[in-house]
């Protein structure tokens, strides 16, 4: 969330979409609550089913799945038809001003796809989606296929009028997402398009600038092959009506789990480094090749100020090598550059589980994590886990993935005794048995403590992975083996190395000085040993060590920051700055400075966060300003710090995106019907399908229905199946479908169905509801279904032969968003029938 | 007041009886109630693990911590001075007692051997050592220390590691870093899905 | 709120006065429920649960996302969901948490036969007291809001308490404190019922609920549980929210007319405590426990009415 929970309360109109917070965040969903009693303010509730949160909508849009682009990119051209847009906002604190390269092409020029396509890789050259102005070519001797730098100074038109500014060709662009369009698509009636576009938007009638809303969404942009782009749209059009950065506004990602956020900070991922750090590439020959690439130069208009933070990369990227590798990476080994693993492919979810399928991915640790559940395409992770030769799983109940060996599956194959694979299954501890800190939604680390012991023969997730290490590092002690050096040199300077203390490793994340330091400015001197008060100390020299420099500041010489509880509010603006620690800095709202004018004075002065206080020459304010702090608003420094440009990206250039720089509109991988605004270019150009056995994927001859998958209140993910008080809230999986639909068909509420996809088939009950109804797509009367997905063939239901053991997940495929890498759990096709 | 709980029952029974056929009794008559179950048990401050709301909980477990006793859940409330849940949970949140005590929870370590149709204990002993050998093994089987264009990449891409979103962040910290040592590029998380 | 406003103000078949009554100021205690934010959520009926410590009893699904069709012995608070499409094509799914609504006049306890067998504390809480419960059901035929559920094990009828136990030490009720978007309320009725104009106001004013409004029933006195309704018009939207519910005409007989009877209620006890042991039998180790009670307080009220003759007329 680029704001948070509380921060809900202050807004005027919710764009609630590709999320259903009422159901799925309820704790949360109490702020947009408080902000109808407090503030009158309006939700829109736009979904494929008329949910928990459209209960409490005042305007409620049903959408087919998958057509939220066209939605969102409907309602900005609505802004822009309407001025119902924040001009000074737009005009200084956003891209829409710079002139683009003349080369670069729309999709509604050129057949559906941007400029640089190449039909047969199916990838874009982006040399063409960069800005206009001098030293934007391709330095002499880059590499065959480099991309151009962007302009140190980018033209640009202050009037707006150049027709090849960023403006124009967003005006350009979604000039063709006309009402009519939009219900052609989505299966929304443009009278009720309207009414929500004007609802939305009303909140800049005239430009006035008072008003804020906020979009708030979850999964349901993100699982499709085109979900960065939806959540881009969103973006675009909350920069359009100047609501980032504000109290009550921002693009609020729902996260879905208790620490998924940490988790994703801490990049549990693949393709990133804690903090959100580049990953190297072979490509890289050292290290400073690795930082010159990952370390972007400033590009914006002569006048203007940009002060791209990420220009510190190398302090926070040394510093995690001084973390993870202590006295062993030096500057004269390169930061120890050659201990880590570089990464020069897709190593994303579902191609891990594709590798794993042809034989490549022999073994496979599973802490927390259900897999096979989790899918897409539950039938091909079993198919690959019979392939590997071993599988370790840490959990806390039994699941599918330890058990995928006497699956449905498996039985009704009878091939369990040809199942090679090795599987063990620790006992891990629960929430309530460990400490540790969680970072939610909002981006704030919370301190928990335990509460009861270990049962059984339980051990501590991070002592099971401690220990696992220390085993092995003792083998390459004894025995040698490949490249031990980096096992060998890894710091575990811990006090009980085989179960660390967590506070002992947030110290480390938070980073400390391996050298007495001075701040030039202040005078403030930190002695070797301490622990550093925050990133800004960071140094690449090799005297600070910091293990994810956005938590730098999370464990101070003041101690463990996010076991802070005071619950004080001074603003009455949601911000309770000493209640736990956010990331970055202990911010609250990202991009707060944004919040303000020009000039520096807020917006809206009954909702005052951070202002430019001409006495001391400082941003000062309710919530720590995320901005240089002594940057006068005349010198016009950009509100968005992360970006080179300074400026909110209205248009994305160069590598930002994979699949251009604008969001357009592509149908799912799975559709009813061809893309309507280019019907020879359907899909996302640049998604790809993988093309094993397992993969298959249908037609809607043979499968006419649209499914979605969704999760209930009542349930959580594959958890609560083992909890009976849940069990009994809703005791048994369904189908949801539209009344309509189940009349024509004969099927009756609580009567058994059959869905099936291309990949497999799923058996439970129908719940026939008016809460779906029938649409017209271009035309066509068009069904979805939904499927809550929280059953599987483990758990209470389960066990005692209440349900058919399926999972959801049997039905979906394993195309993915390019950017994201993940898989389209929703908007895919299926057909229905009575068994 | 001295009424006793034994007292309750005499008097909301009958003693009101008495007094009206005798005449006015100013001594109130209270009922019998269920003692606050929570009125003696220790209180931990800890996170729900479900959502990212990430709402306070506060972990009522039996008596005072002393010695000699286990502490056990009795209960699970929202914590009142959290400022995003204020006290509130949800459905799910509201269970957690069910979640801590739970007769399903796994408690030993096992193992399926190769064609095996059932679960075997292991000791943790011999499971952490099997799995120790099977990750070297694995590794020094698979380690490309240079790529096809001669260049150092260090990595294995035989071994990975999924983790779910409701662990730690320290958790993940040591996960990430220990991974990243032994040169593991399949390297994935709930975040991505 | 403290165990003062506990003190018991109405006693099931209990002749004349109540000990303490009207002896000391307190205020009533009211729940108010918000169905225009509710979203159903249910934890308001998990909380009840864990709280009550109420043991689990099997669900099966039936077309819609109720738990289950009404409440049951042991499940005191259930969320009733109904899909109602207006006039002008649009879907409201209403919600409505259902449970005891602690009546002003509560038409249990008007027909319980049983000495204190239901109470009503001066704070306002009806609660039964399973201890002098005969099991006869009459409290289920009395009732307007069919809430009362016989539990068939221990021959005894169970239903919300308010949280009772938790009021009493100056608690919310679990449900109150649990739920979510805070459509739970709780305080003192003239607070709850200030608090329901405002919001009702509020939907007619800004919310395009013209009909809006608040659901305190006068034919039972008004109650301790109270609802906004987006459309007050029409209660029976809600899952059969009675429009006017009133108790039965034969309960008020029993309590109103009659009601000299009330004065041999003690006797009506006795032969509901013969009702009990007819239908049951003597195997109950708490029907000992009132025998014993009932015998040791005739004997207390016979020697307090004797020192009192004593103190009167010396």
């Amino acid at each position: 969330m680029t704001n948070g929970w509380v921060d809900i309360k202050n807004t005027d109109m919710m764009l609630i979409m590709g999320g259903n917070p009422a159901e799925n965040h309820p704790c949360g969903f109490k702020w947009a609550i408080e902000a109808k009693r407090n503030r009158n303010a309006k939700i829109i509730s736009v979904d494929p089913r008329f949910t928990r949160t459209s209960a409490v909508a005042d305007l409620f849009c049903q959408i087919r799945a998958g057509s939220d682009i066209a939605f969102l990119g409907g309602v900005i051209n609505y802004a822009i038809e309407n001025n119902r847009i924040a001009h000074e906002y737009l005009v200084n604190f956003t891209n829409a001003a710079f002139a683009v390269n003349n080369a670069f092409k729309l999709p509604g020029d050129t057949d559906g796809v941007f400029s640089g396509f190449d039909a047969g890789k199916f990838t874009y050259d982006r040399s063409t989606w960069n800005y206009a102005g001098p030293g934007a070519a391709v330095p002499a001797g880059a590499a065959p296929g480099a991309l151009p730098p962007m302009p140190a100074n980018v033209d640009y038109d202050l009037t707006l009028q150049n027709p090849n500014c960023v403006f124009q060709l967003l005006k350009k662009h979604y000039s063709r997402y006309t009402p009519e369009m939009v219900e052609r698509i989505t299966g929304i009636p443009k009278a009720q398009f309207l009414k929500a576009a004007d609802t939305y938007t009303s909140i800049r009638k005239d430009g006035d600038m008072k008003q804020v809303g906020t979009v708030i969404y979850a999964v349901g942009w993100t699982h499709h092959s085109f979900g960065t782009q939806i959540i881009r749209t969103a973006a675009m059009l909350q920069l359009l009506l100047g609501n980032v950065g504000r109290a009550g506004g921002g693009v609020n990602a729902l996260r879905g789990h208790s620490n998924i956020q940490g988790a994703t900070d801490m990049a549990g991922l693949y393709d990133t480094l804690p903090g959100y750090l580049k990953v190297p590439t072979p490509a890289d020959a050292n290290f400073d090749a690795w930082m010159k690439r990952a370390t972007p130069t400033s590009s914006q208009p002569a006048p203007w100020q940009s002060w791209n933070y990420y220009s510190n990369t190398s302090k926070f990227t040394v510093s995690l090598m001084k973390a993870f590798y202590g006295d062993a990476a030096t500057k004269q080994n390169d930061w120890a550059f050659d201990y880590l693993p570089k990464v020069d492919r897709d190593y994303s979810w579902t191609y891990l589980w594709n590798d794993m399928y042809d034989g490549k991915v022999k073994g496979m640790l599973a802490f927390g994590m259900n897999g096979v559940a989790i899918g897409p395409d539950t039938n091909k992770n079993i198919d690959a886990l019979k392939k590997a030769e071993w599988l370790v799983v840490g959990e806390i109940y039994p699941d599918e993935t330890s058990e995928f060996w006497r699956s449905p599956r498996v039985l009704a194959q009878g091939d369990q005794n040809q199942i090679q694979t090795t599987v063990y299954r620790l006992p891990c501890a629960g929430f309530a048995e460990k400490d540790g800190s969680f970072s939610n939604s909002a981006r704030w680390l919370l301190w928990k403590n335990t509460a009861v012991p270990l049962p059984g023969d339980c051990r501590l997730d991070h002592g099971i992975v401690a220990q696992i290490f220390l085993k092995v590092r003792e083998l390459y002690n004894k025995e040698g083996g490949k490249f031990p050096d980096p096992i060998l040199n890894l710091t575990w300077a811990y006090s009980e190395p085989q179960n660390p203390p967590l506070f002992e490793v947030l110290k480390e994340m938070n980073g400390k000085a391996l050298a007495d330091l001075e701040d030039p400015a202040t005078k403030q001197q930190i002695k070797a040993g301490q622990q550093l008060p925050g990133f800004a100390w960071l140094k690449d020299d090799g005297t600070t060590s910091c293990g994810i420099w956005i938590y730098s500041g999370a464990y101070t010489e003041a101690g463990n920051q996010t076991a802070r509880r005071d619950p004080s509010d001074p603003s009455g603006m949601g911000v309770h700055p000493g209640w736990g620690w956010s990331w970055p800095a202990n911010r609250r709202v990202l991009y707060n400075r944004a919040s303000c004018d020009v000039a520096g004075k807020p917006w809206d002065p009954s909702r005052k966060q951070v202002w430019w206080n001409e006495d001391s020459k400082k941003w000062v304010g309710n919530d720590v300003p995320d901005f240089k702090a002594d940057s006068p608003p005349k010198d016009h420094m950009g509100p968005f710090i992360m970006n080179a440009e300074g400026v909110g990206r209205i248009f994305a250039p160069l590598s930002a995106f994979a699949d251009g720089p604008f969001p357009e509109f592509y149908e799912p991988i799975e559709s009813p019907l061809a893309n309507l605004l280019h019907p020879e270019r359907s899909t996302n150009p640049v998604v790809t399908k993988f093309k094993d056995t397992d993969d298959k994927f249908g037609t809607v001859k043979d499968f006419p229905i649209i499914c979605t998958t969704f999760r209930l209140t009542e349930h959580y993910h594959y958890w609560t199946k083992n909890n009976p008080m849940n069990v009994q809230l809703v005791p048994e999986p369904f189908i949801e479908m539209a009344a309509e639909m189940a009349d024509e068909m004969g099927i009756r509420g609580g009567e058994k169905v059959k869905v099936s996809s291309a990949r497999g088939e799923y058996i439970a009950k129908a719940m026939v509801t008016k809460r779906i109804k029938s649409m017209l797509i271009d035309g066509k009367k068009t069904y979805q279904i939904g499927i809550p997905f929280h059953w599987g063939y483990r758990g209470i239901a389960e066990d005692e032969g209440k349900t058919a053991r399926d999972l959801a997940n049997q039905l979906t495929h394993t195309a993915t968003d390019p950017n994201a890498h993940t898989p389209e759990f929703k908007g895919f096709l299926v057909k229905v029938e009575k068994v | 007041m001295e009424t006793n709980r034994r007292d309750f029952l005499k008097i909301a029974a009958v003693g009101g009886a008495a007094a009206a056929v005798f005449g006015f009794d100013v001594k109130p008559a209270y009922a019998e109630m269920a003692q606050l179950k929570i009125a003696r048990a220790s209180e931990t401050r800890s996170t729900c693990p479900y959502c990212a709301v990430g709402c306070g909980t506060i972990i009522y477990t039996l008596g005072d911590k002393a010695k000699n006793v286990t502490a056990q859940v009795v209960h699970v409330e929202g914590d009142p001075d959290h400022p995003t849940n204020r006290g509130t949970l949800c459905p799910k949140g509201s269970s957690l007692a069910q979640d801590i005590l739970n007769d399903r929870r796994l408690l030993k370590p096992q193992v399926r051997r190769p064609g095996g149709s059932q679960w075997e204990d292991i000791s943790w002993e011999n499971a952490l050592n099997e799995i120790a050998a099977r990750i070297k093994k694995t590794r020094d089987d698979s380690f490309i220390e240079k790529d096809a264009a001669g260049r150092t990449v260090n990595r294995t891409e035989a071994i990975s590691w999924i983790g779910g979103c409701t662990d730690t962040n320290e958790f993940n910290y040591l996960v990430v870093k220990a991974m990243r040592a032994l040169g593991v590029v399949h390297l994935e998380n709930q975040a991505r899905v | 709120m403290s165990q003062e406003t506990m003190r018991i103000q109405k006693m099931s078949a209990h002749a004349g006065a109540i000990p303490g009554e009207d002896t000391q100021r307190t205020y009533v205690v009211s729940k108010l429920i918000d169905t225009t934010t509710c979203i159903g959520c249910k934890a308001c009926e998990v909380a009840c649960m864990e709280w009550n410590d109420l043991p689990f009893g099997e669900t099966v699904f039936d077309n819609t996302y109720q738990t289950m069709p009404e409440t049951r012995w042991n499940y005191w608070n259930l969320i009733l969901f109904n899909e109602h499409e207006r006039e002008d094509g649009s879907l409201q799914w209403l919600m409505r948490k259902n449970q005891c609504m602690h009546c002003a006049d509560p038409g249990c306890l008007a027909a319980c036969p049983s000495d204190g067998a239901i109470i009503q504390y001066a704070n306002g809480i009806v609660d039964f007291q399973q201890a002098n419960c005969i099991g006869c059901g009459y409290c289920i035929t009395g009732c307007p809001f069919n809430i009362p559920k016989f539990n068939p094990q221990t021959k005894r009828v169970y239903k919300c308490t308010l949280c009772a136990d938790r009021v009493g030490e100056g608690l919310e009720p679990a449900c109150i404190k649990a739920c979510p978007t805070g459509c739970l309320h709780f305080g003192s009725k003239d607070d709850m019922k200030d608090l329901a104009e405002k919001r009702a106001t509020q939907l007619r004013d800004h919310y395009n609920f013209p009909n809006a409004g608040v659901y305190d029933p006068a034919g039972v006195g008004g109650t301790g549980v109270m609802y906004i309704l987006h459309d007050a018009t029409k209660p029976e939207l809600y899952g059969g929210l009675p429009k006017d519910p009133q108790i039965p005409l034969m309960v008020k007989l029993w309590k109103g007319p009659i009601k000299w009877l009330g004065n041999i209620a003690m006797i009506g006890g006795l032969i509901g405590l013969f009702i009990h042991y007819l239908r049951f039998g003597p195997k109950d180790r708490e029907d000992q426990d009132i025998r014993e009670q009932i015998a040791l307080a005739q004997e207390k009220a016979a020697k307090a009415a004797k020192e009192k003759n004593e103190e009167e007329h010396p």
